[in-house]
């Protein structure tokens, strides 16, 4: 194997690819060839860095120089300066959002440098597609000691130790419901992965099974020994085809190095997992619904007791936990569940990941300390609300959190810090929220999630959560009265209590806690009719400032019911109120700001 | 506008071709939606006849089957057209202006959620989160993630489709 100078890590994660970066890395091996560099110089295609706003995205090792937006055309220029010149190409480092400065590294980034990574310490630095990546990075050694030196118990004392607990919503202790499934009665058991990750706005689940999916089979294998189980299984949505197709090379993988399959590390220890691919339920991502989808049955829930790790799948004992939870296994097993507690807030060890979008200057997933406060993650690391435009709100936990305003900013985000102000850590979906976005149609918007994917099975999910959202409705069309405000307190009060599954008990969450802080944009709605956000299109009329106006007459040739009219012999358009659909289209494609929205 | 689709001979799923998926699982019920999935996958949508011809394979009555498969968003019982446009309906998606952009497909198209267009070219869903949320607002068109959309943008995508 040639020596090689420098590594060049090219992002192939779900948003990268999205951008284009696959017609990057063909560009950067031809150039690399055609200057005889090949030898000196390694492509390796990751998982995603993180910076997904920013792809397609470089990062050339040793110097951890940090290219992005790369395009093809780019590439000989970059392969000319970075490698024969030797000197860092300027035109496409990023550049800083407070001082304009180029940032050069991925150290010297905000974005990176406040992070601290475990879950995601490989992803973006390793091919997923490469076991021999994952192996020469310690990979599988965790399994081997595990499996020769150590016991069960050994395993679930160092897992208790840690403090971790489950990162798909619930924050169950890790250890203690390994113990339950270790000490379950039975012969038979089972270790499940549940990657169906249902938040709309969540995504780290994926990007771990696209950058570093063997981390999630070792962790599984020990699972399986500590549980002693021999069969696990994946549930993926079928949303994710990478994440399915890159974790299914891997298991193949595996199995032929030998670390899945019969009588690992020469023990009598046998361990192997199967995919099973969502068919698009959110309620499935609730742990009794997805067994029963595995087993091949509707995915609904059941009444919990008993637990699935007394009675899963096909009755038996089984252990389910979620992507990042196995995710966290093998650094805890290598370093020790000390290390892993001294991470964190006392009662949320470690670190979570947030999936972090919407109005913010740098999305993207990012890894923190339990603990770090609201602001350090919107302003240190995401560089702020752009656009001149202030923070409103963030949203955390998706269909079953809740709100946190402007003046919670400091708030530790952990798991009682957030439960105190009424939200939740969730999957860790974080979605930021300008003076752009209107609070009540963000509580419709979930509810109207909650109504399609309610299973049906008990009526005050399903019939509760309709109601609720025919009143959320009437508020955005300025329709409602002041007693449907009492009326929705009432009903999600009802619903809360009296569903089966955690989808109801939790669906009013958005709607109560955007009652909570934002009641005042709730009265604007009723009481005036006004949506101070500009957003609910019932409450909003569109018309030509004609001052402004040059004429151009791209409004009226884009607006799709025809309604804006040139005024006779002047050069200005003039836009017919009554038959204005309020798309808003006008708005958008007027280059003069002639068009304006009140 | 739901579109009927005139059964032709040659359309009709061939049982062979479910039979070769039948073959490769275990028959038991825990194969029930791999086994539809690949059906799918293969015929582009579920036909009774394969419902039918998979419910026998299992052991599983047809109605179960049926009901399994009514259960979950992704099964067709209607084909669809070559081109599926996704349009994601996320929160970050939400946010970033996806209501306009699914405004803007369904305007371009001239078909609504869950319908295709007449010559079966495209046919429009919306999902839950694609998981590119930092790329909001986007969409999935014919397999390839289409990240940042506009209305202009949505409008050159689509700029030579006939309605
Ligand atoms: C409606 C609903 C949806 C859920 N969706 C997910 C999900 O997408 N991913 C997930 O890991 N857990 C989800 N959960 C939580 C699971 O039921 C379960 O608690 C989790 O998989 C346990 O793993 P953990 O202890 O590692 O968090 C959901 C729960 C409910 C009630
Ligand atoms: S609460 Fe809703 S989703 Fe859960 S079981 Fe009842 S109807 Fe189904
Ligand atoms: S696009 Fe703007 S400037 Fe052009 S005609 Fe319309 S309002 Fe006037
Ligand atoms: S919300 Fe659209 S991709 Fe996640």
């Amino acid at each position: 194997m040639p020596a090689y100078r420098s590594t060049v890590l090219l992002c192939a994660g779900g948003g990268c690819i999205s951008c284009g970066c696959l017609p990057v890395r063909e560009a950067m091996e031809a150039e690399l060839k055609r200057r005889n560099l090949a030898d000196e110089v390694r492509v390796v295609q990751t998982g995603c860095v993180g910076s997904c706003d920013l792809g397609p995205v470089l990062i050339v090792y040793p110097d951890e120089v940090f290219y992005q937006k790369v395009s093809p055309g780019d590439v000989p220029k970059l392969v000319d300066e970075h490698f024969l010149k030797g000197r860092v190409f300027e035109r496409l480092l990023v550049k800083s959002a407070e001082t304009d400065n180029l940032i050069a590294t991925q150290r010297e980034f905000a974005f990176f440098n406040k992070q601290v990574k475990i879950v995601l310490e490989n992803c973006g630095v390793i091919d997923p597609e490469n076991i021999e990546e994952y192996v020469a990075r310690g990979g599988y050694l965790a399994l081997g000691q595990v499996i020769s030196e150590r016991t069960p118990e050994w395993v679930i004392e160092e897992l208790k130790k840690s403090g971790l607990r489950g990162r798909g919503g619930a924050g169950f202790p890790a250890g203690t419901k390994w113990d339950f499934v270790r000490k379950a009665p039975g012969e038979r058991k089972y270790v499940v992965c549940n990657a169906d990750e249902g938040d709309p706005g969540a995504f780290m689940d994926r990007s771990v099974l696209e950058g570093d999916p063997h981390r999630v089979l070792e962790a599984m294998a020990i699972a399986g020994f500590a549980a002693s189980a021999d069969q696990g299984y994946i549930y993926v949505r079928a949303e994710y085809p990478l994440a399915i197709r890159r974790t299914r090379r891997a298991i193949q993988q595996a199995r032929e190095a030998g670390f899945l399959g019969r009588n690992l590390f020469e023990s009598s220890f046998s361990f192997d997992i199967d995919i099973r691919v969502g068919a698009g339920a959110f309620v499935c991502g609730e742990e009794t619904a997805l067994l029963a989808s595995i087993e091949g049955k509707r995915g609904i829930p059941r009444p919990r007791p008993p637990f699935p790790a007394v009675s899963g799948l096909w009755g038996k004992p089984t252990l389910i936990n979620n992507v990042e939870t196995y995710a966290c296994i093998v650094p805890i097993i290598t370093r020790g569940g000390d290390w892993y507690a001294s991470i964190g807030t006392e009662k949320s060890k470690g670190t979570k990941v947030f999936a972090l979008a919407g109005k913010i200057r740098n999305t993207g997933l990012v890894e923190v300390p339990m603990g770090t406060t609201l602001r350090e993650i919107v302003y240190d690391i995401g560089g702020g609300v752009p656009n001149g435009r202030k923070f409103k709100a963030a949203q955390t936990g998706g269909p079953s959190g809740g709100c946190i305003p402007a003046e919670h900013l400091d708030i530790p985000m952990d798991y009682e810090s957030l439960a105190k102000v009424g939200s939740i850590v969730g999957s860790g979906g974080l979605i930021i929220m300008d003076e752009d976005s209107c609070m009540v149609d963000v509580a419709k918007f979930f509810m109207e999630f909650c109504t399609d994917e309610s299973c049906g099975k008990c009526p005050p999910c399903r019939v509760g959560t309709r109601q609720i959202y025919g009143l959320l409705d009437k508020i955005t069309k300025g329709e409602a009265r002041i007693e449907d405000l009492h009326l929705l307190e009432e009903l999600c009060g009802m619903v809360k209590e009296s569903s089966l599954c955690g989808l109801g008990q939790t669906a009013p969450n958005p709607v109560l806690s955007t009652l909570r802080y934002f009641r005042d944009e709730y009265l604007e709605h009723i009481v005036d009719r006004r949506c101070p956000a500009k957003v609910c299109p019932s409450l909003i009329r569109y018309s030509i400032d004609e001052a402004a106006c040059t004429g151009c007459s791209l409004c009226a040739r884009n607006c799709p019911e025809n309604t804006i009219f040139k005024v006779e012999d002047q050069k200005k358009y003039r836009i017919d109120p009554a038959r204005c659909v309020k798309c808003g289209v006008c708005f958008d494609v007027c280059r003069f700001g002639a068009v304006v929205k009140s | 506008m739901a579109v009927e689709i005139a059964a032709t001979g040659s359309g009709a799923p061939s049982e062979s071709q479910v039979g070769a998926i039948l073959a490769k699982h275990p028959a038991e019920r825990s194969a029930l939606i791999p086994i539809l999935q690949e059906v799918q996958a293969k015929l582009g949508y579920l036909p009774e006849e394969a419902m039918c011809q998979v419910a026998e394979a299992l052991g599983v009555p047809e109605a179960n089957v049926y009901g399994v498969a009514s259960f979950y968003a992704q099964f067709r019982f209607a084909p669809i057209g070559r081109k599926q446009v996704h349009v994601c309906r996320g929160t970050a998606c939400h946010v970033g202006g996806a209501p306009k952009i699914l405004a803007e497909v369904k305007e371009r198209l001239g078909i609504g959620e869950g319908e295709s267009t007449p010559d079966r070219e495209y046919s429009l869903e919306t999902v839950a989160c694609i998981g590119c949320c930092a790329l909001a607002p986007c969409a999935v068109v014919d397999g390839k993630v289409e990240a940042k959309l506009t209305p202009k943008k949505v409008r050159e995508l689509f700029q030579g489709v006939q309605r």
